[in-house]
């Protein structure tokens, strides 16, 4: 806006040295903003890290420093907290609420890799009647709250007298429920070049030959994100052990942090800390080695189709 | 976008599929509906076994009275007349609805300012990118639950800091008038998902619209309503329905914060967390099938609404796709 006004006013012999000062003058703005944004981003970082690092600096500190104590430092640093959570809960190890979780979480990748893929193929490369319709009811299950499907559920596997077992939580799993994969494995393979199939298909392939030796090879990637999230899902999935795990050997880790959080007293609030940090582990160490995978899965799941 | 681009692309792959070879069009046809539901069968099957039926299920409960022992009787509306009546289903209807309304958008304009700072070709771009995305993963998490709760406790962390401020003392967790601040905090904590989908959408923004409305002399207000808003306006919509959808559903922070009780004065009774107790520490199944159908019919209703009002503010341009 500014530019206009200034040429009209300034003499025709001077044009050429004004536009030069309005050029330094606006690379200097730009400088000045490109530093100011810099300061915003640094000062962003420090406040969206902040609760992790109060966590994991509690966790090393004794319980007495957690609570009316500004510091993040202390010089009574120690490992005791992880030691009390590493002891256990009621006479189970803190071992058995790790493998519970590595359990229920290894054997949800494996459900949701081999439902969501064979699903996939079936909505994306082959044709059939009521196809669109199949497909239309999945996005549906997309936006429905699952909410309303727990209770139904809750008493169908109570009847069949699957309460207390790992069944119901990983039966989803294994059945394509969670359509979010379903959904990202589509949109992966009609990406993928038609000719493919049908070369093989000339070549008297038949879809199980398609599907195993020429698309799941090439669906990699969709696969790789969505073993990543099925991992973290599972392992931080606290409404689905809370309702069927009864037993407190049979616990993953986030209902034991709860019975943990319940049975602790205030006072001890480093063991708590040390027993959050031990909960998220796998998942922050996930996170590090895969965040291409899965900060690239979450941008493109909102662009494609 | 998604769903309108997909069902579209569907509707074409069938096409492309046709012209084959008129003899063995029929055999591959009848190869091909088989094949179709042999691959769908996973899906299919959870889904008549995990959604279909059990929806149906939970609305013949709603209109009973059933604790899982004795069998279900049927008793016509009598659970909606007694949420209608139940202050605490109002109270949970009400933290819900603050927290959609309110959460949400301070959640998404927090993304969107933030992605449009990042979008300004900075160094180290995909570093701040993955830090800003982290919380995401965790949020939901029963760990961050009790960090949050240890953090705003009565002379905590959040606590002491406001007092440096010139704040009254007191925790935020057991004030009834702060327990929304400190989950609506937690909720912008947890800014980046959106944020790397708005990143994406500025991302194919071409360039030239914002050079050409600069020669035009439009300033940044007028680029960002002109330009920004529009061009950005399917990812927004996409953003805004999943955020919205997933802000009705919280629960597990909300429970452990408050010890599964909703307290204090029902002020983090958030409407998930009243449908469990209902269900699961009450045994009143069917009440709490009513509470579901509820929330399904509310979270139906504004779902059509974004669609419908969509058609009037979501621009679609050609080559997106």
């Amino acid at each position: 806006m500014t530019t206009p006004a200034t040429t009209t006013q300034a003499p025709p012999g001077q044009v050429p040295g004004r536009a030069g000062a309005l050029r330094a003058a606006a690379r200097r703005r730009k400088g000045a903003r490109s530093a100011g944004s810099h300061l915003l981003l640094i000062a962003l970082t420090v406040v969206v890290l902040y609760p992790a690092v109060w966590m994991l600096s509690s966790a090393l500190k004794p319980s007495s420093e957690i609570i009316g104590n500004v510091s993040l430092w202390s010089d009574r640093f120690s490992l005791d907290n992880f030691a009390t959570a590493l002891s256990g809960i009621g006479g189970v190890s803190f071992w058995t609420f790790f493998a519970n979780s590595m359990i229920l979480a290894v054997l949800s990748v494996v459900g949701v890799t081999l439902s969501a893929s064979v699903s996939a193929y079936a909505f994306a490369r082959i044709s059939f009647p009521g196809r669109n319709v199949y497909f239309a009811i999945m996005i549906g299950t997309l936006l429905l709250p699952f909410h309303v499907v727990i209770i139904p559920q809750y008493i169908m596997f109570n009847e069949l007298g699957l309460v207390n077992t790992f069944i119901p939580l990983l039966a989803g799993k294994f059945l394509a429920a969670e359509a979010f994969f379903v959904f990202l494995m589509v949109q992966f393979m009609r990406n993928l070049p038609r000719e493919l199939d049908e070369a093989a298909r000339i070549d008297g392939c038949g879809h199980a030959r398609i599907f195993g030796s020429i698309m799941l090879p090439l669906m990699r990637p969709a696969i790789i994100t969505s073993s990543i999230f099925a991992f973290i899902w599972s392992w931080n999935d606290f409404l689905g052990p809370l309702l069927y795990l009864k037993k407190p050997d049979m616990y993953p880790l986030p209902i034991a942090l709860r019975l943990y959080v319940d049975q602790t007293s205030v006072s001890d609030y480093g063991a708590q800390m040390a027993m959050a940090v031990l909960a998220l582990l796998p998942v922050m160490i996930f996170f590090i080695l895969f965040q291409r995978y899965i900060v690239d899965g979450v941008a493109t799941q909102g662009l494609k189709g | 976008m998604t769903l309108d681009g997909s069902a579209a692309e569907a509707g074409t792959a069938r096409g492309t599929d046709a012209p084959s070879p008129a003899r063995g069009r029929k055999a591959s046809r009848r190869g091909d509906v088989r094949a179709g539901y042999a691959f769908l069968s996973p899906w299919l099957l959870g889904f008549v076994a995990l959604t279909a039926f059990p929806m149906v299920a939970s609305l013949y409960l709603a209109f009973t009275d059933y604790d899982l022992f004795r069998p279900p009787s049927w008793v016509g509306l009598e659970n909606f007349v007694d949420l209608f009546h139940d202050p605490r289903f109002w109270a949970s209807a009400k933290v819900t609805a603050i927290y959609v309304v309110v959460g949400t958008p301070i959640k998404l304009a927090a993304a969107l300012a933030v992605a449009m700072l990042l979008n300004m070709k900075h160094r180290g771009q995909g570093a701040y990118r993955s830090i800003f995305y982290a919380p995401s993963l965790i949020g939901a998490s029963v760990s961050i639950a009790i960090v949050w709760k240890a953090m705003f406790i009565d002379d905590g962390i959040v606590d002491r800091i406001a007092q440096f401020f010139g704040a009254e003392p007191g925790g935020w967790v057991g004030d009834p008038s702060k327990t929304m601040p400190m989950f609506v905090l937690l909720a912008v904590w947890t800014f980046g998902a959106p944020m790397v989908i708005f990143l994406a959408g500025l991302k194919q923004v071409p360039t030239e619209l914002y050079e050409a409305a600069a020669v035009d002399g439009a300033g940044p207000v007028r680029k960002f309503f002109r330009i920004t808003i529009p061009m950005l306006s399917p990812v927004l919509f996409f953003n805004l329905l999943l955020e919205t959808i997933g802000a009705f559903q919280v629960f597990a922070s909300a429970f452990i914060i408050s010890g599964g009780t909703g307290g204090p004065a029902d002020s983090t009774l958030f409407y998930t967390l009243y449908l469990y107790i209902k269900g699961f520490t009450q045994f009143d199944m069917g009440y709490a099938s009513a509470m579901a159908w509820v929330l399904v019919v509310v979270v139906g209703v504004i779902t059509a609404i974004l669609f419908k009002t969509s058609n009037a503010w979501v621009h679609y341009s050609g080559d997106n796709r």
